[in-house]
């Protein structure tokens, strides 16, 4: 376990000092889904439909933009090979890494997120299901995300690589969330959703690690 | 695990391939036109879908191998990360070629089927757009592969890739046959499994063995020519050479 | 016209495909292409791989 909290607080810290690097995911996002008034039309009902699905998409994309950040930088200086010669459970330093990202990605994103749905004349009584599937699914996104920068991370042409290997797995998330928002919209049941998700996150939880670990290990061949 | 090593060391495995890859071919030649002739002449039309049902008996047949591929390559990627059998990182490799060419004859006989029954070449139903996930999984595994300069490193790559998807294909397969039910109601069902006659069944079950069979001499037979190029510097090649 | 011979439209009916000619034979015929040419490059590629062995063999 002190690998993992040691990793974490390294890993914020460098975010804190990061910060403006931080903080352009969450402009992007901010950019894009005020872009969709302007290319589709700002008709309120039109919007108030497609507001689920732009904001799911926006914030994949985001995450994923993001994502390279996680790994690219203790590859370049070579503090990530001495993180992984480190005694102790590389499982529990992966997690640690992608905990770190999530809490300053993943999080201010969900902060932001209601800000841009009333935008997009998101129905107020189903912004909390919108955070709600934010919160249970963005760290899904950040496990999967890892993967593919691991597996990128020797490659020159690493980036967009790694986004075209992962956004076919991102597709349960967006399909599974945007649903759960679109049922709360017309008042149905959503634990149902919320459970799935959940179970989709305990799953990745456990087993999305490993890969990462072995990617790790093909890239520092 | 004695019999891994065995059976897959290049020398061995280039060796009992051989022989199969003659046995499987000739078993396509002849399952093909069997089945072709069933499929075409034979089977009558269907009282719905008229002559456009014949299109079923190719377009099924590459869907079902399109994913059969991806479970041989993520097995095949097991072997190799565990094991570090080379035989195996090259079925990974080989595999995605022919999963992919197979997804892309699932998707264009599916466009071919749709613009008659349901009057548009796309439709998003449950099953051409899994297929069609399916096809950026293959062009990821494909991508990843390539974009190693030494294929053994791009192999293990590409089998911790097949592995993840492996995983993740039935959850995004229910994920979008869900998302399909709740958008658009039950739509036409290609095939109502119980009541599809046997007239229907016969052509084909026996295109899909011919797509097995010719699946895996394609298989053997890229296999056994990536192992000869990469392998050109051992003694067993060489030997082989003399003969 | 006259009468035809029965044969003669059974062929016709064969492939006209009661007018789905197009989607059924197009289909087939992408079908049997990439089948038909996964094989052909792999002969190609095996004759090509054969060739260089034989060169490398010859400069031993």
């Amino acid at each position: 376990m002190n690998i993992f909290l040691a990793v974490l607080q390294r890993d914020l810290k460098l975010a804190l000092r990061r910060r403006r690097e931080v903080a352009n995911p969450l402009v992007f996002f901010i950019i894009v889904v005020s872009l969709f008034p302007l290319g589709v039309s700002p008709d309120r009902e039109l919007l108030s439909e497609i507001a689920p699905g732009v904001i799911w998409v926006t914030a994949l994309l985001a995450s994923l933009m993001s994502m390279d950040a996680i790994f690219r930088s203790d590859y370049d200086d070579g503090s990530l090979e001495q993180l992984l010669l480190l005694p102790g459970s590389k499982v529990l330093l992966v997690l640690a890494k992608v905990t770190a990202h999530w809490i300053s990605i993943g999080l201010p994103l969900i902060i932001i997120a209601p800000v841009m749905a009333l935008l997009l004349y998101f129905p107020a009584h189903a912004i909390v299901s919108l955070m709600v599937t934010l919160l249970i699914s963005t760290p899904i996104l950040s496990l999967l995300g890892a993967v593919g920068v691991a597996l990128t991370l020797s490659l020159r042409t690493g980036g967009i690589l790694s986004s075209l290997l992962i956004l076919p797995f991102y597709i349960p998330v967006l399909i599974f969330s945007t649903m759960a928002i679109s049922a709360a919209t017309s008042n149905l049941p959503v634990m149902g959703y919320y459970a799935l998700l959940g179970a989709f996150l305990i799953m990745s939880l456990i087993l999305v690690p490993f890969a990462v670990v072995a990617a790790l290990k093909v890239s520092h061949n | 695990m004695h019999f891994i090593h065995k059976y897959g060391s290049p020398n061995y495995f280039y060796q009992w391939s051989g022989t199969w890859l003659k046995i499987l071919s000739a078993l396509t030649l002849i399952l093909m036109a069997l089945g072709l002739y069933w499929a075409l002449i034979i089977s009558p039309p269907d009282y719905q879908q008229s002559e456009t049902v014949r299109i079923m008996y190719i377009h099924v047949p590459s869907a079902w191998m399109s994913m059969f591929t991806y479970v041989v390559m993520a097995s095949a990627g097991v072997v190799a990360m565990i094991w570090r059998i080379k035989v195996a990182e090259i079925v990974v490799a080989q595999s995605a070629i022919i999963g992919a060419s197979f997804t892309l004859l699932a998707l264009v006989t599916g466009m071919l089927w749709g613009k008659p029954m349901w009057g548009a070449y796309w439709v998003w139903d449950a099953r051409l757009t899994s297929e069609l996930v399916l096809l950026f999984l293959y062009v990821g595994v494909l991508a990843i592969y390539s974009a190693y300069e030494d294929p053994r490193t791009g192999a293990k790559a590409a089998s911790i890739l097949a592995i993840v998807g492996v995983i993740n294909i039935p959850i995004i397969h229910y994920s979008v046959e869900w998302w399909n039910t709740l958008h658009q109601g039950p739509t036409v069902t290609k095939f109502d499994s119980p009541s599809a006659p046997l007239s229907m069944l016969t052509p084909l079950f026996i295109m899909f063995f011919a797509f097995k069979t010719y699946f895996f001499a394609l298989l053997f037979a890229r296999t056994r020519n990536a192992l000869l190029s990469r392998e050109r510097h051992t003694s067993w090649v060489q030997e082989i050479l003399e003969k | 016209m006259g009468a035809r011979d029965p044969g003669e439209i059974v062929v016709q009916e064969f492939f006209h495909m009661d007018g789905y000619a197009f989607y059924v034979w197009g289909s087939y015929a992408i079908v049997s292409a990439v089948l038909l040419l996964n094989v052909i490059s792999i002969r190609l590629q095996r004759r090509k791989i054969l060739r260089e062995l034989a060169e490398l063999s010859e400069e031993e």
